[in-house]
């Protein structure tokens, strides 16, 4: 182990160990706790210029504000109609295309592979004239269905890469084994695969969903009103509105980072085994 | 006779399952091809065609487009552009102290690699910043930024006597928003160090030390030759965050003051849709060069990819 276990070492490096790990991360965090405490601060303390001191009450109205004064309920509302349609729709297509590309040893099979994981990586800016001309051609701008088409397309490139990896390392006596009993090619991806998915599956989809909700640039690009904003573009628009505001800033900026923060606690193995794929050999 | 009908009924039906072997691949694949290709690939060509022409965006009554094509007009007006430059200025800025996510997120990851009670809560608080909006990202920061109350602010007013509106300051804004973006991607570049430090072989490691190698020595000839693959993985996810940097710069500046905080990224944007109306001609010109700047780094990440492959 590297480096060496701090068991090892002496009492006093322990100690002085022990403390430092608290003290560190509250100089990491720092700059979100100042935020996380000043969502609660009563407006009319930051009036006086009380910033840092003792708050003069916990503030729950900020919260109770930003939900019954602005529509940012309605933006997590549109956050989740195109967040949850993505996750599914990108996890279904990269589990069929994953399958193909891992199973089946066709010629252009390392082409079509490196082109998935290829476009996964190219700079929206590319994309955005044509994507946004389509989706108005199509009647689709300013919906969350337009929205999500997109993401289900970029995202099905880095899923696919996933899943075409995660499917490569199941045994393929399986397959072979089905094969000789005659057992047709869309039954075995889905009754001998498929049940074997399940962990990519939720890794994949914690990821997506984070990515996805934590969208902004196709968000203001696909999207216009409060109908169907998502709630990082929402809050870009809030913050115009609530110039220095900063209890209110805060307090919607809490709540826009609450979902994906929860999913991450919820589902933290998942989520840090997809993301460090390929970090180990 | 029995053998003969045997071996008839046999040829059919092999190729039968040949058949479907060879079509069902493209069967799995064709409905993501088919979106991968009408919204990521057909888009890039579109683009790059488009930077060949001058158009607002719009299609007459009947239609048609109404962009006039402008050869390289578009790229030639870049090259004298002052904002442009400029863009491109502060994307090498990004790519350069982007990198400071590795030593950074390598030390954190050595930091937080112990094995003491509760050491699992302290990383995945360590991780937070990345899993959070690049959005609050940019409030948190434009916070703790402000002028008068913010606490960099005060921090600076403290040291030097005269307090520092880093966002408002030409020369500094975009080192300001760098260090925010640094934030998660530190978070990151250690979550895939800590992955990898968990499986450096342990024996290398003992074997190493009995040679009497320890400290820096330890972790330059024996760890980092290990984390290799975390290190690839790294140095990608950052080059790649450093030039798709669009979300802070719109968030923290609109690439203000005075446009000096502009990326290409932003940039494009604000040429294409902003304010400054819509040339989106001009607009794909910029992210052509964007895709070009970043091909170079994806062609490499292909070819190690291709390399590992055909070594399997």
């Amino acid at each position: 182990m590297f480096p060496r276990p701090i068991q090892q070492s002496g009492q006093a490096a322990q100690w002085l160990y022990t403390i430092a790990l608290p003290v560190a991360l509250i100089i990491w965090l720092f700059p979100l706790l100042g935020v996380a405490l000043t969502s609660l601060r009563p407006a009319s303390d930051l009036a006086q210029g009380n910033y840092f001191g003792m708050p003069s009450g916990i503030a729950w109205e900020n919260y109770a504000y930003i939900f019954t004064k602005t529509p940012i309920g309605q933006y997590m509302v549109n956050s989740l109609w195109v967040t949850i349609p993505t996750v599914v729709g990108a996890v279904s297509l990269s589990l069929m295309t994953g399958f193909a590309l891992a199973v089946y040893g066709f010629r252009g099979n390392i082409l079509v592979f490196f082109m998935f994981v290829a476009g996964n990586f190219v700079p929206f800016q590319i994309l955005m004239v044509p994507v946004r001309d389509m989706t108005l051609q199509l009647g689709m701008y300013d919906t969350w269905y337009g929205l999500a088409l997109f993401h289900i397309a970029f995202q099905t490139g880095f899923c696919t890469l996933f899943m075409r990896n995660f499917i490569k390392a199941l045994p393929y006596e399986l397959i072979e084994a089905a094969r000789v009993e005659g057992v047709a090619e869309w039954r075995i991806f889905w009754f001998i695969v498929l049940p074997l998915m399940r962990p990519a599956i939720a890794a994949l989809s914690v990821l997506v969903f984070t990515f996805i909700w934590n969208d902004f640039f196709w968000a203001t690009v696909l999207t216009q009103g409060v109908d169907s904003q998502p709630i990082t573009a929402g809050l870009s628009s809030l913050n115009g509105q609530w110039i220095a505001q900063w209890h209110l800033v805060s307090a919607g900026s809490i709540l826009a980072a609450l979902p994906p923060v929860l999913m991450f606690f919820l589902m933290q193995k998942h989520f840090i085994a997809g993301l460090t794929l390929g970090a180990v050999k | 006779m029995a053998a003969d009908m045997t071996a008839a009924s046999a040829a059919p039906r092999r190729a039968r399952k040949w058949n479907q072997r060879s079509i069902a691949p493209w069967l799995f694949l064709a409905p993501g091809l088919f979106m991968f290709t009408v919204y990521v690939l057909w888009p890039i060509v579109q683009s790059i065609t488009l930077s060949f022409y001058d158009w607002n965006g719009l299609y007459n009554k009947d239609g048609q487009f109404t962009g006039t094509f402008v050869g390289m007009g578009n790229y030639a007006e870049l090259m004298s552009d002052p904002a442009f430059e400029t863009s491109l200025w502060n994307n090498l800025k990004w790519l350069v102290l982007y990198m400071a996510a590795l030593p950074i997120g390598l030390f954190i990851a050595i930091f937080l690699n112990q094995t003491v009670r509760g050491i699992r809560i302290y990383k995945s608080l360590f991780f937070f910043p990345f899993v959070i909006s690049q959005v609050v990202v940019g409030l948190i920061f434009a916070w703790f930024y402000a002028p008068n109350f913010g606490l960099f602010y005060l921090l600076t007013e403290k040291l030097t006597g005269q307090g520092t509106a880093i966002l408002a300051d030409p020369d500094l804004v975009t080192y300001g928003i760098i260090a925010a973006g640094l934030w998660p991607q530190i978070a990151y570049v250690m979550i895939l160090y800590l992955t990898g430090l968990n499986n450096v072989a342990p024996d290398q490691i003992e074997a190493a030390r009995l040679d009497g190698a320890k400290g820096w020595r330890m972790l330059w000839f024996v760890v980092l030759p290990q984390l290799r693959p975390a290190t690839f993985i790294a140095v990608i996810v950052t080059v790649i965050g450093a030039l798709r940097s669009f979300d802070l710069v719109s968030i923290m500046t609109n690439g203000g003051p005075f446009g000096s905080s502009r990326v290409l990224s932003y940039y494009m944007f604000e040429m294409a849709l902003g304010e400054y109306g819509y040339r989106m001609g001009f607009g794909a010109a910029i992210a052509v060069v964007l895709f070009a700047i970043m091909m170079v780094f994806i062609s490499g990440f292909i070819w190690k990819m291709w390399r590992d492959e055909t070594e399997r």
